[in-house]
């Protein structure tokens, strides 16, 4: 059962933690910190997370969105998780190879393929 | 060229930003163009925001554009000390690559035809030109 809440929609999916954002522009500050509490109350929530970020409804992301997912991946790494992206459209992929994080993030092109041995 | 004076204030820069993107979008500019251009007046914003008017809400942001057939042409101006580009290190190399801040530049730079830094660096000035 999927919950909703301002800014994610969060679901469990075999002891991973499933989020798609329910912004289509991640790119202003204040958006970005909101996502950014509600990621982080989840990660602090669940120690060793295996969180799955799906960026289907996404159509713009900022540097600072960047930013944001850079903190957020050190976090889980320090809790002993892991973080997944899927579902990242061709504009957006192409701000990730621009700035080379899609070398740093674990990015897989659908939900499936980001599910699977994870 | 049009002059739209803001306060310092993220939602306040929306109203010119947005008529940026209406006057792009009525020019017939295609999706990639105003996606390239959205990010970029984001980017130059969030900058002129946090680190040229340090947060301070009695500085302003000026935005200047002219947009026509051929080109668009924008410059964001903000009441801060300045800086030099140059200072600013590649976000790429492995030793920045995990840093939380430092690609708006470089994002800029990859989309548009010219990112400008002027006035001491107090403002940019981003160009791009018609390709399709």
């Amino acid at each position: 059962m999927a919950e909703q809440t301002s800014r994610l929609k969060v679901s469990e999916f075999d002891g991973m933690t499933i989020v798609e954002f329910s912004d289509r522009k991640i790119l202003d500050e204040l958006c970005i910190i909101e996502i950014q509490e509600e990621l982080s109350r989840l990660v602090a929530d669940k120690p060793g997370i295996r969180l799955i970020l799906c960026f289907k409804t996404v159509e713009h992301l900022s540097s600072a969105a960047l930013g944001m997912l850079i903190t957020l991946r050190k976090k889980i790494e320090q809790g002993g998780g892991k973080l997944r992206l899927c579902d990242i459209n061709t504009q957006i992929f192409e701000v990730f190879k621009i700035t080379r994080l899609n070398k740093v993030f674990d990015i897989y092109p659908t939900i499936d393929q980001a599910r699977n041995n994870f | 060229m049009k002059q739209v004076v803001v306060k310092n204030d993220l939602a306040a820069a929306k109203k010119p930003e947005e008529a940026i993107l209406e006057a792009v979008r009525r020019f017939g500019y295609g999706e990639n163009c105003t996606f390239a251009i959205k990010l970029a007046l984001e980017e130059a914003v969030t900058n002129a925001f946090r680190h040229g008017n340090q947060k301070d809400p009695d500085k302003h942001i000026t935005v200047r554009y002219e947009i026509d057939a051929t080109k668009i042409l924008i410059e964001i101006e903000d009441e801060g000390p300045g800086f030099d580009p140059g200072d600013v290190p590649d976000p790429t190399l492995p030793e920045y690559i995990d840093r939380p801040h430092g690609r708006g530049i470089m994002l800029m730079r990859a989309y548009l035809d010219t990112v400008e830094y002027i006035k001491g660096g107090c403002a940019v000035r981003l160009e791009m030109f018609r390709k399709e």
